[in-house]
């Protein structure tokens, strides 16, 4: 993964630079020769492969690269009292990697570790491009519940859909080739105790929002008429949207429908606890059996509903709901290219002006101010070959981030989709044994 | 305009009591029906053997309003006041698709073509239903007088077979109107008298006993497998709904993802269980409800029976004391108790001959309704693991 990003910057920094149709982008890294500015220290030992491979060869290698990495968040548990209290995760990792200090090790960690960790990985990788994941929301009515020691049914499953969205965020953050190598992620991991990350007050799930709705609007606001030599982006943050959108929807609908399991399976409930009573009002012996036989099965079909009312949620609402916010975070992406090119041609018009000037003090021959004037113009050239040089980055990064986001996605669903059908067959079984046991029952009423 | 027309698989869905039609001399089913607005047509067809009808086969449309007719005047009827009389079926109520199809109207605007068009669809299902349920309480309540030595005779239940008109203008005989709100309010006293009475036969203190306690436990119990039934129809409709934003999502979709989502079976799956388990088990509960009904109205009526012999007794006793009209007294007292003999022989009769039919009734919906909830999961199964497959595969 690592040799993948030395390649890039090769590319950038010995490339004539312009927006070129990404066929042209291949043939030019081929040609690429390797005079190895070696970047980080931990380079991956296979420092001798031939650089020339294309990009595709190179993302396979990736992915087929299964890197032994395990993380699990496991065994909250309640740490102090009353409203300062909070709840630690034990964070496992389990892993073969060379860069850590050992193979396997436990920390634990709070909600804020989780969120301060987020910051510090936005705050780095963003601008330049990177969809960092965005973590799970801060709830107050929900920890307020969890705090006040509220031991119901609904703090157990508040604190149990942390917990598996915790563990979801993280190994999203790890399986990010680049974002692993981060050592603020791997201090997450291996230190025993971070620093109380402070000023996580922002990273509410409003104020995520709202940060990244700042972000859209303050890019919309400039009259973004780029100029868009590579359509793809256009057709992407088009699609993006739409996705969104859709998501949004099914989101809604997949609520309903974990509610409306709930509901079903109360009403199951109450209705087996009537037959059981319509039963035993029965006069006839066998009728009486088996009604009562009908009450026991309609309370396992209770469990049942139940249990497929958590998968609904776990496995399909919340799948929905990570995708939601993680499109937001490519949004962001875009953004930020945007800025950049912003920033590129403001660049630009600062040189013209700056050109301009020249020609003006040339022509009215005032030599004194002549040299400041080149002066700047040495300057903003630079800055203009630098701000390109970034846009060209960064939108090398968005396009690369965005293609591994959409594989990772489909995998994720179509891995998530298999498990939520295999729980429903899961569920037709059971309901077949249920049934036929109840059968002969039936039966023999006589 | 829906109408519903013979589909092998109705002759299943229908008696929630048992087959009623088993005496060829007087064979009775609804094969037709149209819904025309807010009325419904039902179409009679009878084939029969009997001399009392003038043609042994033939068809007769008739409204809701005149099987409510045919039951008042049964109700009515002195004769039969020691039989228990049929519930008659409710009203057809379109009430629920008419708000959704209400609804539809006015989002149209705001759907897509897709969305309209699967809403249109689940809202005809939905008529389709009630429509198949109403036609099979309609059918059953004719069945019920076809295949009883008494009613099948009724003059009233001639007319209403055979007669090629309209019966509307028998209908609005205000007599016969106004007889019937009066019958109700008297039948409310009659449940305060039904604990007065002190019962002399061991049988009918019985049958109180449990009418009275079954009673309010099935009707719980239907009230509960109707809250059931809906909420599983809940789900089957977001399952609908979820599989439509699926399509709509692969359908904008170029990546793998698309094959994903666009596999998912989601919708094929509850909601034919929600409809069966409606037709089946929430209707069976559903009409026994209202037959206890009348099985508790046979019970007043001999209790009253029973109250007029004891004022009867307590008028002759009076008229011995006075020495007046005694024998007026006298006829009167053996009339009341002649009545009251009467109805307690049929009577038990009666309530014996509905206990064995409410058993087997039970029996047979359980056992349908049971093969069919495996049927169904067997369907699911496959074609879940039909989708894991292709899913796994690719």
């Amino acid at each position: 993964m690592l040799l993948m990003e030395c390649v890039l910057h090769l590319y950038v920094s010995t490339v004539e630079l312009s927006l070129d149709s990404p066929l042209n982008d291949r043939k030019k890294k081929d040609a690429v020769k390797p005079s190895l500015s070696a970047p980080a220290a931990s380079v991956a030992s296979s420092s001798s492969k031939a650089p020339s491979k294309t990009l595709e060869e190179l993302e396979e290698e990736e992915s087929e690269d299964k890197f032994d990495l395990n993380i699990s968040v496991t065994n909250p548990e309640k740490v102090g009292d009353g409203m300062n209290a909070y709840m630690a995760y034990k964070v496992s990792t389990q892993t073969s990697l060379t860069m850590f200090r050992s193979k396997t090790f436990t920390v634990r960690r709070r909600f804020s570790d989780f969120l301060g960790l987020y910051e510090k990985l936005s705050e780095k990788h963003s601008q330049n491009g990177y969809i960092v994941p965005p973590p799970p929301e801060k709830s107050i009515l929900g920890m307020t519940k969890v705090k006040v020691g509220k031991e119901d049914p609904s703090s157990a499953e508040f604190v149990e859909r942390r917990r598996a969205a915790l563990e979801r965020y993280l190994q999203r953050v790890v399986s990010h080739p680049s974002l692993l190598q981060d050592p603020d992620v791997r201090e997450f991991l291996e230190k025993e105790e971070l620093p109380r990350a402070v000023s996580t007050q922002a990273l509410s799930g409003a104020g995520f929002l709202k940060m990244l709705n700042k972000a859209t609007d303050a890019v919309s606001k400039m009259t973004i008429k780029m100029n868009e030599q590579d359509v793809w982006f256009d057709e992407k943050i088009q699609d993006v949207e739409n996705e969104e959108q859709h998501m949004r929807k099914l989101h809604v609908m997949v609520e309903s429908l974990v509610n409306h399991r709930k509901e079903l399976s109360g009403n199951t409930a109450v209705f087996a606890k009537s037959v059981a009573m319509l039963g035993s009002s029965e006069d006839n012996t066998a009728l009486s059996r088996a009604l009562s036989q009908l009450a026991e099965v309609e309370d396992r079909i209770e469990q049942l509903h139940q249990e497929q009312a958590s998968n609904d949620f776990f496995t399909f609402s919340e799948l929905l709901a990570d995708y939601i916010r993680l499109l937001g975070a490519v949004k962001g992406c875009f953004d930020q290219r945007m800025k950049a090119w912003q920033r590129w041609q403001d660049a630009e018009n600062m040189l013209q002006k700056k050109r301009e000037a020249e020609a003006k003090l040339l022509w009215a021959n005032k030599p004194d101010k002549l040299q400041q004037a080149k002066d700047e113009i040495a300057e903003w050239e630079a800055k203009v070959t630098q701000y390109e040089r970034e846009f060209e980055r960064i939108s090398a990064t968005v396009r690369k981030e965005v293609i591994r986001f959409d594989k990772e996605k489909a995998r994720d669903f179509k891995r998530q989709i298999v498990k939520y059908l295999e729980s429903l067959l899961n569920s037709q079984q059971q309901l077949i044994k249920y049934w036929e046991a109840f059968l002969p029952e039936a039966k023999a009423i006589a | 305009m829906t109408s519903i027309s013979e589909d092998s698989d109705k002759e299943k869905v229908r008696s929630v009591s048992v087959d009623l039609n088993n005496d060829a001399s007087l064979v009775i089913d609804i094969p037709d029906a149209l819904c025309e607005r807010d009325k419904v047509k039902f179409t009679i067809h009878i084939k029969t053997t009997l001399s009392s009808f003038q043609k042994s086969e033939f068809s007769v449309p008739r409204q809701h309003e005149d099987f409510i007719w045919l039951h008042d005047t049964i109700v009515e009827t002195e004769e039969y006041a020691g039989l228990i009389i049929p519930p008659a079926p409710p009203k057809p109520d379109f009430e629920g698709p008419r708000e959704k199809m209400h609804k539809l109207g006015e989002g149209e605007s705001s759907m897509t073509k897709e969305e309209y068009a699967k809403m249109k669809q689940e809202l005809e299902a939905e008529y389709l239903a009630v429509f198949k349920k109403t036609v099979q309480v309609h059918e059953v309540f004719l069945q019920r007088l076809s295949s009883h030595p008494m009613f099948r005779k009724d003059r009233n239940f001639q007319i209403f077979l055979e007669y090629d008109q309209d019966l509307t203008v028998r209908r609005k005989n205000a007599k016969e109107m106004f007889g019937g709100f009066f019958k109700n309010m008297v039948k409310s006293a009659d449940e305060v008298l039904i604990s007065g009475v002190k019962e002399v036969d061991e049988f009918f203190e019985q049958e109180k006993i449990f009418l009275l306690d079954y009673s309010s436990k099935i009707k719980d119990a239907t009230a509960k497998a109707e809250k059931m039934t809906r909420s599983h129809k809940n789900v089957a409709d977001d399952y609908n709904h979820i599989s439509g934003a699926m399509n709509s999502i692969a359908a904008d979709n170029n990546t793998a993802f698309k094959k994903t989502i666009s596999v998912c079976v989601l919708q094929k799956l509850e909601d034919r269980v929600a409809s069966d388990q409606e037709l089946k088990l929430t209707e069976l509960l559903r009409y026994y409800t209202r037959d206890i009904q009348a099985a508790k109205d046979l019970l007043y009526r001999r209790a009253r029976a029973l109250a007029d012999y004891e004022n009867s007794n307590k008028t002759l006793d009076k008229a011995r004391l006075k020495g007046k009209d005694i024998a007026q007294a006298e006829e009167n007292q053996k009339q009341c108790l002649r009545k009251f003999d009467k109805l307690s022989e049929s009577g038990k009769k009666e309530l014996t001959s509905f206990k064995a039919r409410r058993v087997v009734a039970f029996r047979k919906n359980l056992i349908e309704m049971t093969e069919l909830e495996i049927k169904h999961a067997k369907n699911s199964m496959s074609l879940l693991q039909g989708s894991i497959e292709i899913l796994n595969s690719n």
